[in-house]
C-alpha cells in the first residue's frame, strides 16, 4: 500500500458548480441554506428559490457556488446534513443539465442609439416587454454567460438597470432529481 | 380519552411522558406559565429549578451524556432562550443529544418587539441540529415526538422547540403518533459492507496500526465500547483517544496510549505520526487533535467511520471513509476479522518503538514539599475514588487537561467534560445533571477557581435537591491556561489572567449549606478528599496548588505531533509571529 505523502488536499483551483437542492416548503428553509453558506465561508455566486410540486411542499433551490472538489464535497455534505433537505445533486458532477438565466434590461436613448439596442436585442434574442418613446425593458434568456454579454453590449447603447433572477438548471433526460 | 381536546401545555406534559422523559431542567417566566401549571398538576415528570438558564442546558448535557438518554430544558422566551445558547452551542459541538423547549410569546405579538421577545428559531438557527417555531396546538405533539427523534438519532444534538404562550394555552388533540419514517432525515446507521471489508484487510496487513478513537462511541452506547475493546484485542493496534472518547477504551488497559492532540502523551501523539494505517472512529480530527495539518501522520493510510459524512476529508484528507453508525460497523468489522479469521500483522518492531516512546513518561510530575502539585492531586484523587467507577464533570482549562491526563477511565459516560466549544461552566451544571440521572454515583466536578465561578449560582440547586455532588477545586489563582499561554507567547505578560478577589470558598459553601473543605498542604490531601467522600451531601474542596504549574506534555498552536513540548523548560518564546494567529 503506497504511503499517501501528507494528510493535505492537492491544490486544486476553484470551480463553478451548479447545485440543485430540494427542499421541505418550510418557513426558515433559505435562511436555514443562506445560514450555513455564511457560517462556513462559501461563495454563493447565484441562487433561486420557488416551490415546484402542485402542493407547495416541495421547493427547488439552485445554487450556483464555487470552490475546490473537496470544498464542494463539503458544502453537499453540510446541506444533506440539514432536516429540511430531500436532496442535493451537484449538476456540474453530474454533467449534461441545462441551466438558464432570465434577466431585465432597461435602456434609455435616441436616435441610433435606439435602433442599435433593438438590433443587438434581436441578435440576442430578448423581446422588448415594455417601451416609451426613449427607453426599452428586454427581457433576454440564456445561459449565464450570454446574459453577461447582452448586459455589456447593452452598457454601450444606454443601460440603465438591470434584475437578474439567476441560474435555474435542470439534468438532461426524462429521469427527475431524486426527492 | 381519546378525541378529547386538552391544553397545549397539557399535550407538551403528555408528549414528554409518552417519549420517556422524567426529568426537565428549568427555569419559569411569563411566556411558559402555561406549561408550568401543567408541570404543577401531575407527578410524573420532575422538575429541576436551576438558578440561571444556562445551568439547565449544561445540567441536562450531564444528565445525557451520563445516562444515554436525551435532556430536556424548559425555558421562557427572551432572556431565557439566550442565556440557554451558550449551552446548546457547546451541546452541538459535542453531540449530545438534548431537548430545549423554550416559551415564545403569543403568536400574534411575534415581530413586534414584544416583551421578552426574541427571535429564537433565528438566534438558535446555528447552534442547533435543528429547530422549530410551533405554531398550531394541534403540530405541537407530533413536532414533539421528531424533535426528540432528530436529537437522539444520527449525529446527536440539541433541538430547539419554541412554543408562543397562545400555542400553550390553546386546545388540540393529542394521539401518540406513529413512528412513520421522516420524508426526509434518514441518518445513515449501517456501514457499507464493501468498505468495511476494505477497512478490515487494511487493519489486517498494517504492521504500524492505531485506532484513533472519539466521542462517537460514547454516543453509540455502551455496546460500541464493549466492539471497541473486541476489535483491538484481536488487531492487537494501539489504541488513542479524543478528549470526548475517554473512557470508550479502558485507561488500564495495556494497548491504551493515553489522550491525544495538544496535551496529548507522547506515545500517542508519536505513534499517531508514524503509523501506516490509521482507523479512526467516531473522531472528527479536530484541530486540536491534528496539530499542523501538513505534518499530520504523513505516511498512513486513513479510514475514516462516522455517522456524519460532512466529517470525512474536512480538514484531513482520508483514504477510505465508511458513513454509519460506529457501534454498527465495530460489529461488521470484528464479525468479518472473526469470520475471515485474520491475524494481525508482525508488529512486534512497532510496539518496541512504542514502549520506547512510553518510556519518556510524558506525564511525569515532581510532587516534592508541602506545596501540592495539580497533578498529583489529581492522582490522589483518583486513587481514592476509581473504586467507586465515579462520574467526573470539568470546567475549562489546565485543570480539565490534568483530569483528562490523570484520571482514568475503564468506563465510557463517566466522564463530562466540554470538549468542543470550551465551555467555562459547564461542570457543576453538568454534575447536577448527572447526579440527578445517577442518584447513586459518586459525582466529582474537577474544577479550577476562575471556571467555577462562571455558574457557581447552581450551589444553590445542589442544595434545594440535596444533590451529594462534589467539587473538587485545583486552586492556583490564575486562569491557568491563559496564563500558559501567556507563558509561551507573550513573554509572562499576564494581561487580565490573575483571579483576583476570590471569595472565600468556605464561607461560600457555608451559605449555600454546603460542606467547605481546604485543602492547603500536601499532608492534607488524602484527608481531605477522605472527608469530602464521608459527608453524604454536597462538599466544596478547595484545594491551593503550585500557582505557576503548566500543562505538559503540549503541541503549540501551529507546531506538529513530534515538536512536543514535554516541560516548562521548553517552553519560553517557543510561539513565533505566525502561529501567535492561531488558536
Amino acid at each position: 500500500m503506497a504511503p499517501v505523502p501528507a494528510s493535505l488536499f492537492p491544490a486544486e483551483a476553484p470551480e463553478a458548480h451548479t447545485l440543485s437542492v430540494l427542499v421541505d416548503n418550510e418557513s426558515g428553509v433559505l435562511a436555514r441554506i443562506v445560514g450555513l453558506f455564511s457560517a462556513r465561508g462559501y461563495n454563493i455566486e447565484s441562487l433561486t428559490v420557488a416551490d415546484v410540486t402542485a402542493d407547495e411542499s416541495v421547493s427547488r433551490i439552485t445554487i450556483v457556488t464555487s470552490g475546490s472538489r473537496r470544498v464542494i464535497d463539503q458544502i453537499t455534505a453540510q446541506l444533506n446534513r440539514l432536516v429540511p433537505v430531500h436532496s442535493v445533486t451537484d449538476l456540474t458532477l453530474l454533467g449534461p443539465h441545462v441551466e438558464r438565466e432570465l434577466a431585465l434590461v432597461k435602456v434609455e436613448g435616441s436616435g441610433e442609439k435606439r435602433v442599435e439596442a433593438l438590433r443587438l436585442a434581436g441578435i440576442f434574442r430578448a423581446r422588448a416587454v415594455d417601451t416609451t418613446t426613449h427607453s426599452f425593458v428586454f427581457e433576454v434568456s440564456g445561459s449565464t454567460s450570454k446574459v453577461d454579454q447582452f448586459i455589456a453590449l447593452m452598457r454601450e447603447v444606454g443601460l440603465v438597470e438591470v434584475a437578474r433572477g439567476g441560474v435555474v438548471a435542470l439534468s438532461r433526460g426524462a429521469e427527475p432529481q431524486e426527492a | 380519552m381519546p378525541g378529547q381536546e386538552i391544553s397545549g401545555a397539557d399535550i407538551l406534559v403528555k408528549a414528554l411522558v409518552d417519549l420517556g422523559v422524567d426529568t426537565v431542567f428549568g427555569y419559569p417566566g411569563g411566556a411558559v406559565l402555561p406549561v408550568y401549571d401543567s408541570l404543577f398538576q401531575q407527578n410524573q415528570i420532575r422538575h429541576i429549578l436551576v438558578r440561571h438558564e444556562q445551568g439547565a442546558v449544561h445540567a441536562a448535557e450531564g444528565y445525557a451524556r451520563s445516562t444515554g438518554k436525551p435532556g430536556v430544558v424548559l425555558v421562557t422566551s427572551g432572556p431565557g432562550a439566550t442565556n440557554a445558547v451558550t449551552g446548546i452551542t457547546d451541546a452541538l459541538m459535542d453531540s449530545i443529544p438534548i431537548v430545549v423547549l423554550t416559551g415564545q410569546v403569543a403568536t400574534q405579538l411575534i415581530g413586534t418587539d414584544a416583551f421578552q421577545e426574541c427571535d429564537t428559531v433565528g438566534i438558535t438557527r446555528h447552534c442547533s441540529k435543528h429547530n422549530y417555531l410551533v405554531k398550531e396546538t394541534a403540530k405541537l405533539g407530533p413536532i414533539l415526538h421528531e424533535a426528540f427523534h432528530i436529537a437522539t438519532t444520527g449525529r446527536p444534538g440539541p433541538v430547539v422547540v419554541d412554543i408562543p404562550k397562545d400555542v400553550q394555552v390553546r386546545t388540540a388533540v393529542y394521539e401518540k403518533p406513529d413512528l412513520t419514517v421522516h420524508k426526509t432525515y434518514h441518518p445513515r446507521i449501517e456501514g457499507d459492507r464493501a468498505l468495511i471489508e476494505r477497512a478490515v484487510a487494511m487493519l489486517a496487513k498494517a504492521e504500524r496500526p492505531i485506532l484513533y478513537i472519539g466521542g462517537g462511541i460514547v454516543n453509540s452506547g455502551p455496546r460500541a465500547s464493549e466492539l471497541l475493546r473486541e476489535l483491538a484485542a484481536l488487531c492487537r493496534a494501539p489504541v488513542t483517544s479524543t478528549l470526548m472518547g475517554l473512557g470508550a477504551f479502558p485507561a488500564s488497559d495495556p494497548q491504551f496510549l493515553g489522550m491525544l492532540g495538544m496535551h496529548g502523551t507522547f506515545e500517542a501523539n508519536m505513534a499517531m505520526n508514524q503509523c501506516d494505517v490509521m482507523l479512526a472512529l467516531g473522531a472528527r480530527f479536530d484541530d486540536r487533535v491534528t496539530g499542523r495539518l501538513d505534518g499530520f501522520s504523513p505516511m498512513s493510510r486513513k479510514i475514516h467511520v462516522d455517522i456524519d459524512p460532512s466529517s470525512f476529508n474536512k480538514t484531513v484528507r482520508v483514504d477510505l471513509t465508511i458513513a454509519g453508525d460506529v457501534g454498527h460497523v465495530l460489529a461488521d468489522m470484528v464479525k468479518l476479522w472473526r469470520a475471515k479469521k485474520l491475524k494481525p500483522a508482525n508488529q512486534e518492531e512497532w510496539w518496541l518503538r512504542i514502549r520506547n516512546w512510553r518510556s519518556r513518561d510524558s506525564l511525569a510530575f515532581h510532587q516534592e514539599g508541602q506545596a501540592i502539585q495539580p497533578q498529583y492531586a489529581i492522582r490522589r484523587l483518583f486513587e481514592a475514588t476509581h473504586a467507586r467507577n465515579p462520574i467526573i464533570t470539568t470546567e475549562v482549562g489546565q485543570h480539565q487537561m490534568w483530569a483528562a491526563q490523570h484520571f482514568g477511565f475503564e468506563h465510557p459516560n463517566r466522564w463530562l467534560t466540554s470538549g468542543g466549544l470550551g465551555t467555562m461552566g459547564y461542570g457543576l451544571p453538568a454534575a447536577i445533571g448527572a447526579q440527578i440521572g445517577n442518584p447513586d454515583a459518586l459525582v466529582i466536578d474537577i474544577a479550577g477557581e476562575a471556571s467555577i465561578q462562571m455558574n457557581i449560582q447552581e450551589m444553590g440547586t445542589a442544595s434545594q435537591y440535596r444533590l451529594p455532588v462534589k467539587v473538587f477545586v485545583l486552586n492556583n489563582e490564575y486562569m491557568g491556561m491563559v496564563r500558559q499561554w501567556q507563558d509561551l507567547t507573550y513573554e509572562k505578560r499576564y494581561s487580565e489572567s490573575y483571579s483576583d478577589s476570590l471569595p472565600d470558598f468556605m464561607k461560600l459553601a457555608e451559605a449555600y449549606g454546603w460542606k467547605g473543605i481546604r485543602i492547603e498542604h500536601a499532608d492534607e490531601l488524602d484527608a481531605g478528599i477522605a472527608a469530602m467522600l464521608a459527608h453524604d451531601g454536597p462538599v466544596f474542596v478547595d484545594c491551593m496548588v503550585v500557582k505557576h504549574a503548566n500543562c505538559f506534555p503540549m503541541i503549540p498552536s501551529g507546531a506538529v505531533h513530534t515538536d512536543m513540548l514535554l516541560g516548562p523548560d521548553q517552553q519560553d518564546g517557543i510561539i513565533g509571529k505566525e502561529a501567535e494567529a492561531l488558536v
